[in-house]
């Protein structure tokens, strides 16, 4: 093993490669700009939509109860909503969107009531809407609140306590520290952009340094030289890895700036119930550690994985052909791990990139488990080594250096 | 030198099952001569000479550069040789300069010894003017100058060339041409492929004629014009080659 010929391998590539556009663009230009800013205009427009539904004050109907005047009454001092002129085509209007909702009286309403036998009121609405969701949301808890206060006052008529209603509280209230309520979320997205940034950044060199070499005609060349394969494959390697690496640092650098940026900005607020701290989004340097440390053995496995595919082509656009539909084997993964619920098991730790992806989750929250991540760790390696040494194996074969 | 014994490359193909790309061929290639490996298109002329530069490995047989065995020392062979093809390209985005120091790092040279050798052969070649120009910015004739200085940075005592002048125009074929009997010259062993009869009749001490991966016809140009009767390089391919070449088209 001659590390001065890797080294000279190495140093070439690494001159070729900061002047092919394609490999600066994918290793720094989508890092440093585009995710973040593709990012966080997602956060800000999501966040803008939840304000304007917030702010905006819903139209609803009242369909019947003019018979019911002490309920109209009661309906129309809710500050939160206005209320618009009956018509009969509310249904329509609804679906239209020009209302978000339309309440259903039965008939005989206020009578009924001191009957004990009022019915039900409906508050029709067009399911999914968020706007109008939210509306109906409003609309219940004022409802019950109205028909609390009924109650209470029917209690005190018969001189009993108002609590005779609520015997006991019932309050949800959580114990995790804001990191981990975000943790599920944010570390998600996180290990997403992790694997999609890694291969991406792993994507244009590997095929460059192997297909491209094919196709511009300078593998002869350079099988031509005293260098050995094993060398030469190792110097291109250790190239492809750089800018993996690269790449996944630049974007959790940039993603942790952005997020903190995000953090301190107002943006945020709306994404929170009234009165609740916005969801806490920005990365503490130890995670961004952590997972770095996990995206050495990933770019490994990308970086030689991606090689051995694209040796196999004669030109740069057919290894992209070969390429394409991996990344969808390899997204598949990260997604699975966003699922709510899928959890680091053991046996899930040796599962390639889904490990990763949910050891990502965990870093992001804080949680250590070091056994797992030795597991992992220790897994990713192997995988790592072994797709290094498919990549080194492929190099020697003839038929693959001169497919034709 | 350049002794090849018994050298063999067999492959499969999909369609025509296996293929006898180049058939038990050996010969012998002295200091100081140029030997010329004389076929048409499909021949075994590519396949013989990757096989000695050690870009392929032999499926029986082996060869000797200098003394070394091709199949056992590959990175011996190929410190020892210089390998020139018209596929053999330059990196587009080095310039002429680092293409050439690359290759001379690849051998093993010093800075100290790469940078005499360098100056000496940019100067030869009268390479000044571009050397820090990058490979893709380069007229067809800067890149065969830079193709010959990458080949020449070790000053290796054996040239491979694999029809090197095929796809040029005349001005440059000639720079390859001059330079491929200044290498003989200089005391080197040279082996080139063509299937220009031009060129053979030109530079070769040696012809060696090969078809269907066999080696038909060996010998100075006086011994085959005198062997075969004919005075025309042409005619004397052509006699030699024919009855192969029927049997090969029939199976």
């Amino acid at each position: 093993m001659s590390l001065r010929n890797i080294g000279v391998v190495y140093r070439k590539e690494l001159t070729e490669a900061l002047r092919d556009r394609r490999t600066l663009i994918t290793t720094f230009l989508v890092p440093l700009l585009m995710i973040p800013l593709l990012g966080s205009g997602f956060v800000a427009v999501m966040s803008a939509v939840m304000g304007n539904a917030k702010k905006e004050k819903p139209k609803v109907m009242i369909v019947g109860g003019t018979d019911s005047p002490a309920l109209l009454e009661a309906l129309r001092k809710y500050p939160k909503m206005t209320i618009v002129a009956t018509q009969t085509d509310w249904r329509n209007q609804i679906i239209e969107k020009d209302i978000r909702a339309a309440i259903e009286v039965p008939p005989g309403f206020d009578e009924n009531l001191e009957k004990g036998k009022a019915g039900t009121i409906t508050i029709n609405i067009y399911g999914g809407e968020i706007k109008a969701e939210l509306a109906a949301g409003y609309l219940e808890s004022y409802l019950k609140e109205y028909r609390d206060g009924i109650t209470v006052k029917r209690l005190e008529a018969n001189h009993l306590p108002g609590e005779l209603l609520k015997p006991f509280d019932v309050k949800r209230q959580s114990i995790a520290s804001p990191e981990k309520e975000a943790a599920a979320f944010v570390g998600g997205i996180i290990s997403y952009m992790l694997i999609l940034m890694c291969l991406q950044g792993a994507m244009s060199p590997a095929i460059d340094l192997t297909a491209g070499e094919k196709e511009r005609g300078t593998m002869e060349t350079i099988l031509s030289s005293p260098i050995s394969r094993t060398h030469l494959v190792l110097g291109k390697f250790l190239l492809v890895l750089t800018t993996a690496l690269t790449t996944t640092l630049l974007l959790l650098v940039s993603v942790s700036v952005s997020s903190s940026a995000l953090q301190n900005s107002r943006v945020l607020d709306q994404l929170s119930d009234e009165g609740q701290p916005p969801p806490h989004f920005s990365l503490g340097p130890k995670a961004i550690g952590s997972v770095v440390i996990m995206a050495i053995p990933l770019s490994v496995l990308f970086a030689s994985g991606l090689m051995t595919i694209a040796l196999f082509a004669k030109s740069h656009k057919e290894a992209q052909s070969y390429i394409a539909p991996l990344m969808f084997v390899v997204i598949i993964p990260a997604i699975a791990a966003m699922i709510p619920g899928v959890d680091l098991t053991p046996k899930l730790a040796i599962v390639p990139l889904l490990n990763v992806s949910l050891l990502c989750k965990e870093l992001v929250a804080g949680d250590y488990h070091w056994n797992l991540i030795a597991i992992i760790f220790v897994s990713s390696c192997v995988y790592a080594a072994a797709a290094l040494y498919l990549a080194v194996k492929m190099f020697q074969r003839e038929s693959v250096l001169f497919r034709s | 030198m350049i002794e090849a014994i018994n050298l063999s490359k067999r492959f499969q193909d999909k369609k025509r099952g296996e293929v006898r790309a180049v058939d038990d061929v050996s010969f012998i290639c002295r200091p100081g001569e140029i030997y010329g490996l004389l076929g048409a298109n499909g021949a075994g002329k590519t396949t013989t000479l990757r096989m000695l530069a050690t870009i392929l490995e032999p499926t029986d047989g082996t060869a000797r550069l200098c003394g070394h065995d091709i199949v056992e020392h590959p990175e011996r062979v190929r410190a020892n040789c210089g390998f020139l093809s018209t596929a053999t390209a330059l990196y587009p985005r080095l310039t002429a300069q680092e293409m050439v120091e690359y290759f001379g790092m690849l051998n093993g040279l010093d800075s100290a010894t790469l940078k005499k050798r360098i100056n000496e052969i940019f100067e030869r070649l009268d390479m000044n003017d571009f050397r820090d120009r990058r490979c893709d910015k380069l007229s067809t004739g800067m890149k065969q100058k830079t193709s010959i200085a990458r080949t020449l940075v070790h000053d290796p005592p054996v040239m491979i060339f694999d029809e090197p002048t095929l796809g040029l125009d005349i001005m440059t074929a000639r720079t390859i041409i001059d330079f491929i009997r200044e290498c003989r010259d200089r005391g080197k062993t040279v082996i080139f492929s063509t299937h220009v009869m031009r060129e053979v009749e030109k530079l070769c001490d040696i012809v060696g004629i090969i078809q269907g991966g066999k080696m038909l016809a060996e010998g100075t140009l006086e011994q085959l014009r005198q062997r075969h009767g004919e005075n025309d390089l042409e005619e004397i391919f052509v006699k030699i080659v024919t009855p192969h070449y029927a049997t090969q088209e029939k199976t």
